[in-house]
């Protein structure tokens, strides 16, 4: 008798195609939104995750606080110093230190000159290891950087390719804020878009250029053992407190351990993911009484059709099971629709991804519960918007409906 | 012969814009099993209303209604439709056929409401529309049938189920008068050779030739008979 039901509304359903396609928008707009947010969200948490799982989990950085927006370091008040690296690398625990430079440079090939953030590489054959496994950076064309290089530069494969109005290949000259560099090697193109950007040289070129004297914007620690890093990062908290002068709680810098960082993208995350699912959930709340008022109008205009039922031996039951039966189909007839679009969307922004930043940095995420929850989600969103257009449909008298 | 449906002074009052309007006042209807009956009466009389009380469609606010023996005027709306769908085939002016379904269809779904197969439901629905001369229609909705094609549908919808009583609400009216009497004919053969009960309401006193026994009604009470 169900399934005879099922075929019933499926009918009537069908019998006013244009009124149930527009009343299925609202739903099939909610949940293609669902659809699309969620599997990629889930997506780019693991590109984030998975990017962050580069830097290794027994390194962590070390910066001083800042005051705004720009390449990290850039806009510290007091800057990380001299001292304060060899504080840290007397910790205990603390296997090697790195410093690192992020900042803006005039560079010029040919007769067009840009700024962009120039790195280094530090000449300490340890500290250099590190920085390399840390930016997990290969090579695609030339060499890397030898330590006793001076004006030689290795650039991202971006930078390299789009930024001049030719492509800078290996042997070419660039300047660097008025002084002649030679590319030495290209880097193979990664799935961060800040690494296809870089610059490299090396420290002590750097420091030389720029004036630098007691300071730098970044330190990357490794630590010996990486199941005590959290000790580690305590224990050099400390010391760098003593170091730089300041009482606890008014830390005037931030250690990141690789965890840290996961946890506090991933928090910015979950509250985009919430604030765009709430917009989502407002649209099936829209729907859903888009589909109460079609139901509604259903009533009113079956009103003889429900009479007839009644007086040939349908029961109020009967009449309640085949109007929830029509309004659960709408719902999940258009969150069927809605995964459709929904994933279909995930998959053109996962292809562009590809084509924009590389192969597999941002994977949609379509799980199957994903695709059953939004279905039993919607078909459940139209049975209650149906419960009480049913309910009344139900109620009435056989005598009065029939007389409509 | 056994009596099927007994009226006993039923009275029915409905409330329209703060006025009480009786629409029956004490009648009395006894209908026998086998009988052909034509409850007759000039509109507004009461028939409709009485009609209602026979086929189970609506309560008395005073008096009882028994079917088969048994009081049903306090039963609940659900108990009643099980009975209407079991002991009782409408056929109403309007035919008042799904007009989303087809022929076949139509015909299917008071046995649906009984919870039957759906391989018993077809057969018996393909041979009530062979025996009221639709065999070929099946698959036709209400709208591409004619008139007297539709009300010949209604009536094979109404003994799906194999009730005792057929109640006809004005079943020629809404045709011309060859298919009138053609409609005439399929319930007298029904009456006649399966020994169905027909009630028949009406206003046309034409038809009452067809019935063995006439119920006059005129402002909701029996007028000789």
């Amino acid at each position: 008798m169900i399934f005879d039901f099922f075929i019933y509304s499926f009918n009537s359903l069908k019998a006013r195609k244009t009124r149930t396609l527009l009343t299925m928008v609202g739903i099939f707009i909610g949940i293609a939104a669902v659809v699309s947010l969620i599997s990629l969200g889930s997506g780019f948490q693991k590109a984030v995750t998975a990017q962050f799982s580069n830097l290794g989990t027994d390194m962590l950085t070390v910066q001083a606080a800042e005051t705004g927006f720009g390449p990290p370091g850039s806009t510290a008040l007091t800057k990380l110093t001299n001292d304060d690296f060899n504080a840290v690398k007397k910790v205990s625990g603390v296997k090697t230190v790195a410093k690192r430079y992020i900042r803006a440079v005039n560079i010029k090939f040919r007769e067009k000159s840009l700024v962009n953030a120039m790195s280094s590489l530090p000449p300490d054959e340890g500290a250099r290891d590190l920085m390399l496994t840390s930016l997990n950076l290969e090579i695609e064309e030339g060499r890397w950087l030898k330590t006793e290089d001076k004006f030689k530069v290795v650039l991202g494969s971006s930078f390299a390719q789009d930024k001049f109005s030719r492509p800078i290949h290996k042997g070419d000259k660039v300047k660097i804020n008025d002084v002649g560099f030679e590319v030495v090697g290209i880097l193979v193109r990664a799935g961060s878009p800040q690494f296809n950007d870089m610059v490299l040289v090396n420290e002590p070129i750097l420091e030389d250029l720029l004036e630098v004297e007691d300071e730098m914007d970044l330190m990357v620690v490794q630590v010996s053992n990486a199941n005590e890093i959290e000790k580690v990062a305590r224990n050099m908290e400390k010391t760098l407190r003593k170091s730089r002068d300041v009482e606890e709680g008014k830390e005037n810098f931030n250690i990141e351990t690789p965890q840290k960082l996961v946890e506090s993208f991933t928090a910015v995350l979950d509250v985009v993911a919430v604030i765009l699912i709430g917009i989502a959930a407002i649209s099936l709340v829209v729907g859903g009484i888009g589909i109460m008022n079609t139901m509604y109008t259903a009533v009113l205009e079956r009103t003889q059709e429900i009479g007839i039922m009644k007086s040939i031996g349908a029961t109020n039951n009967d009449i309640l099971s085949i109007f929830l039966m029509e309004s659960g189909m709408l719902g999940l007839i258009g969150g069927a629709i809605g995964v459709f679009l929904g994933a279909s969307f995930s998959k053109l922004v996962e292809v562009g991804a590809a084509v924009a930043l590389g192969p597999s940095v941002l994977v949609a995420d379509v799980s199957l519960g994903l695709v059953i929850g939004s279905l039993s989600f919607s078909f459940l969103i139209g049975t209650v918007s149906g419960i009480l257009p049913a309910k009344q449909a139900s109620s009435l008298q056989p005598v009065d409906a029939l007389r409509k | 012969m056994k009596t099927i449906i007994k009226l006993q002074d039923v009275w029915k009052t409905y409330h329209m814009d703060e006025v009480d309007v009786t629409a029956l006042a004490g009648i009395n209807v006894e209908i026998r099993g086998g009988e052909f009956v034509a409850v007759v009466g000039p509109s507004g009389s009461g028939k409709s209303t009485s009609m209602n009380m026979i086929g189970c469609l609506d309560i008395p606010t005073k008096g009882k209604v028994f079917l088969e023996g048994k009081d049903i005027s306090r039963m609940s709306e659900s108990g009643l439709a099980q009975i209407r769908g079991r002991k009782i085939g409408f056929v109403f002016q309007t035919f008042n056929l799904i007009n989303t379904l087809t022929a076949l269809d139509n015909v299917m779904l008071p046995m649906t409401f009984q919870n039957m197969s759906r391989g018993k439901r077809l057969k018996i629905a393909k041979s009530l529309l062979t025996k009221v001369g639709l065999g070929e229609r099946v698959d036709h909705l209400p709208g591409e049938l004619s008139g007297g094609e539709r009300q010949r549908v209604a009536i094979a919808r109404a003994l799906s189920n194999n009730p005792e009583v057929v109640l006809a609400d004005e079943p020629t009216g809404n045709l011309d008068s060859k298919t009138g009497k053609e409609i005439m004919d399929v319930l007298c053969n029904l009456n006649k050779k399966e020994k169905k009960t027909i009630v028949m309401v009406t206003h046309d006193n034409s038809l009452t030739k067809y019935a063995q026994r006439v119920i006059r009604i005129k402002d909701g009470k029996n007028v000789g008979g």
